[in-house]
């Protein structure tokens, strides 16, 4: 599936548009996590929460449980929270 | 070399023919280079722009590692680790976590690391982390990966003594002041705002309060860990035997074996009192150190007293004080010093170094008798950390 990176993580895949394998959240964050290693602790924490300022939204729709499924010909944004300052 | 490093037990007087003021601040990392004359400064950075560090430190045992503890506002910590003093960067592939909860929801997340502390001398590759909420953590490879170390971490002691974040400082609590006695790679210390500050004399499998003679904010129990809270910690390099601590109530001095902490701030004038957050030791000279005062009355604006920025030193180990201000602002200075933003070098006269919460950073050529700012208009300074090259 195709997946938009946000700006805070460019260091990580040095571009906005890669692609990652997986029929759910948790399977596509690890399957970004191969290819671009760091990246996934970044967005997600040793509990396996979702950081609160990171959110992920499969074809407009924002999924909130690695658990759900994301469908191989949807699209995954990953967007930063508006916050800090 | 870092302020907070444990090299030898006494920091010899070095000719160091570069001398380098690390600056860790809320968006981003500077260097400042010099000579051993210190008269002249070449700025190097930003690195990591946008990102929060909260500690760069310099491995003295190498005189070329460099670790950084940063995070951003959006995305979660990490440890990024240098091997040529900042021209490339490599992120460390573990960087401190907590173990997995068997509930998630309850479970502890670092949200940063807030202290990195070198090894002993003996123990080249090991370094040590204090986080935020508390967690020691300790790295064995010279900072790529880390773990959980000591017990303390999934005590239920000490759990209860380190609180919620609700019990912790504004920007969350903190583990801090990780000390290793450079006469024996088992004595350790830390301390915790809030929790107090600890000693372990078997290589931190175990450690225990050391709280005697702290004094607590009015009405709380003195006998509690959880209600200490100790702002900075240092051990004299040339007698770590001797600490000194900056706290939330006071200036104290601990003469070890002797458990007891005698508050020197009393000592201070009374219209500057004896609150303030860094806290420096002399390398040589064990009965010298500096603190910064801030206002700590009413709400704590945590500003200079009176908007007059002041360093002040004793030379009798808490005896006396004597202010020294010269070249600073005189009035209308309303910024203050965080606990990790003062340090020394180890020059023949000693360098002080100092970063402000307006992003200032002032030094000294001479223990602290003239000061001159070496750089402005950088973002909040969280941390300054002097390292001395040949």
């Amino acid at each position: 599936m195709k997946v938009l990176i946000p700006s805070a993580l460019y260091s990580y895949t040095q571009c906005s548009k890669v692609t990652a394998k997986g029929v759910t959240l948790r399977a596509v964050l690890a399957d970004l996590e191969r290819q671009y290693p760091g990246i996934r602790f970044r967005m997600i924490d040793e509990q396996e929460r979702i950081r609160p300022h990171i959110r992920y939204f499969v074809n407009g729709e924002q999924i909130y449980d690695l658990t759900q499924a994301v469908p191989a010909s949807s699209e995954l944004i990953i967007v930063q929270a508006l916050s800090g300052g | 070399m870092a302020s907070n490093t444990t090299k030898s037990s006494s920091k010899k007087q070095t000719t160091a023919m570069q001398v380098v003021v690390m600056v860790s601040t809320r968006k981003g990392a500077w260097l400042f280079h010099s000579d051993a004359a210190r008269k002249t400064w070449r700025a190097d950075g930003p690195h990591f722009l946008g990102q929060i560090i909260n500690h760069m430190v310099l491995d003295p045992r190498d005189g070329k590692t460099v670790l950084v503890a940063a995070k951003t506002g959006h995305l979660g910590p990490t440890i990024y680790r240098s091997t040529n003093l900042g021209k490339t960067w490599k992120e460390a592939p573990k960087p401190p976590a907590f173990s997995p909860a068997k509930d998630s929801k309850s479970g502890r997340a670092v949200d940063h690391t807030f202290w990195l502390t070198p090894g002993h001398a003996s123990e080249p590759n090991v370094w040590y982390a204090g986080t935020s909420p508390q967690g020691l953590f300790r790295s064995t490879d010279g900072g790529l990966t880390w773990a959980l170390f000591s017990s303390i971490n999934d005590d239920a002691q000490y759990r209860k003594w380190m609180g919620s974040a609700q019990d912790g400082t504004p920007d969350g609590p903190k583990m801090h002041s990780i000390m290793i006695d450079p006469r024996d790679a088992k004595h350790l210390y830390f301390a915790m705002s809030g929790g107090g500050v600890h000693e372990s004399i078997d290589a931190g499998q175990t450690f225990k309060p050391l709280l005697k003679g702290m004094e607590v904010v009015d009405g709380f129990d003195a006998s509690q860990p959880t209600f200490h809270d100790p702002h900075c910690v240092r051990m004299c390099p040339s007698n770590p035997d001797r600490l000194y601590q900056q706290n939330h109530c006071g200036i104290y001095r601990l003469d070890r074996p002797s458990d007891t902490w005698v508050r020197i701030g009393k000592n201070m004038p009374k219209r500057v009192g004896d609150i303030g957050f860094p806290m420096v030791v002399h390398p040589r000279d064990a009965d010298t150190a500096w603190v910064f005062p801030m206002d700590g009355t009413s709400v704590w604006p945590r500003t200079s007293p009176d908007g007059k920025p002041a360093v002040y030193v004793t030379h009798n180990a808490g005896k006396t004080w004597q202010r020294k201000d010269t070249g600073l602002p005189q009035d209308q200075a309303w910024w203050t010093v965080k606990r990790q933003a003062m340090t020394a070098d180890t020059q023949k006269n000693i360098g002080l170094y100092f970063g402000t919460t307006s992003g200032e950073v002032w030094a000294s050529r001479n223990e602290g008798e003239k000061w001159i700012c070496i750089a402005q208009h950088l973002p909040e300074i969280y941390a300054v950390e002097t390292a001395e090259l040949a």
